[in-house]
């Protein structure tokens, strides 16, 4: 029963990837949904950065002095400035360790 | 003109930064998989089958938790929708390639490949072969994701919880963003559609994986509208 799950699982999740790809026709798209579709990575990405840092694992506000909000906003700074992937995330991880290990 | 196998290294060149994140994140998994007491071959097989991070770690934890598996499938369904939105934006640039391609890119779609490829394709648009560039992100992407969950099976208890390495995860998605954060309308959307997905965090299925960015997109939709 769990196996035939996690093939319907797949199955579905394959699903999510190949209907946009195989189904939408160029001329589906129109200048305005084009300009729209551009801010797809704008409204994902935050949508999973913003409660993975504000809220803990049972779905609560963390306080305010949270190593991870000190992580993020290091990343944040080092990223906006450097636009360097490797930076962004070491910066974020290290500083997010100092917080915890060293204060 | 680049070649197909030039731009397949590129598109490996590029998202390989981010493989800091997924390679833990995997092994996170693994270990996590192996905690809930399912089995290595069980904990494995979402990885190859399902191949969505997040959805796989709710997965287990729904089943081993005593949820039917309706409700676990169907959290998959949920978490992994955000694929449409990619899909979307893809459609574009894989317009030309044959179904049988078309249908063998898309099961390498995942978060970090389309934020780069995305970002490829926009600069050349008119390259005969970017998709490799798609093809390149998504194969590492898959192997290195495929190599770290078993490393965690076997492996996990050797990473401490206390490094909190899931933390890398909302990391790796700031690193893609910053792109975008001097640009005022994209900003707005973002704290929109994060702050939405904080609210909606609680709703059930963790339907705010998709709420949040369709309210972020209606935002676009009026931020579009207003700058006319």
């Amino acid at each position: 029963m769990t196996w035939t799950s996690i093939f319907i699982a797949g199955i579905l999740t394959y699903f999510t990837r190949m209907s946009m790809v195989t189904l939408i026709k160029k001329e589906m798209i129109s200048d305005n949904l084009r300009k729209i579709l551009n801010y797809v990575p704008s409204v994902v990405f935050p949508s999973i950065i913003f409660p993975g840092v504000l809220l803990d694992d049972f779905g609560a506000f963390v306080s305010i002095s949270d190593p991870k909000i000190f992580g993020a906003i290091t990343a944040l700074v080092i990223g906006f400035f450097t636009r360097n992937v490797i930076l962004t995330i070491v910066s974020g991880l290290s500083s997010y360790w100092a917080f915890i290990f060293i204060f | 003109m680049r070649s197909k196998y030039e731009i397949f290294k590129i598109g490996i060149k590029d998202v390989a930064p981010h493989l800091l994140s997924v390679f833990p994140f995997g092994i996170i998994f693994g270990a996590i998989g192996i905690e809930l007491g399912f089995s290595p071959l069980f904990t494995y097989a979402t990885s190859l089958i399902i191949f969505g991070g997040a959805s796989q770690i709710v997965f287990l934890q729904l089943l081993s938790g005593g949820a039917s598996s309706l409700i676990a499938i169907t959290s998959v369904g949920v978490i992994n929708s955000r694929h449409f939105l990619y899909g979307a934006v893809l459609s574009e640039y894989l317009q030309k390639l044959s179904l049988i391609k078309k249908l063998f890119i898309s099961y390498f779609i995942v978060d970090q490949g389309f934020a780069v490829s995305n970002q490829y394709f926009k600069k050349n648009p008119t390259e005969e072969f970017n998709h490799y560039h798609l093809i390149g992100s998504g194969i590492i992407l898959w192997f290195i994701w495929q190599v770290s969950t078993i490393i965690g099976i076997y492996l996990g208890s050797i990473v401490p919880e206390e490094l909190g390495l899931k933390f890398a995860i909302p990391l790796t998605f700031i690193a893609i963003i910053v792109n975008e954060l001097r640009k005022f309308d994209h900003v707005l959307v973002m704290l929109i559609s994060g702050l939405a997905a904080t609210f909606f965090y609680n709703a059930p299925f963790k339907t705010y994986i998709i709420i949040s960015p369709l309210i972020g997109l209606f935002a676009a939709m009026i931020i579009n509208k207003l700058k006319k």
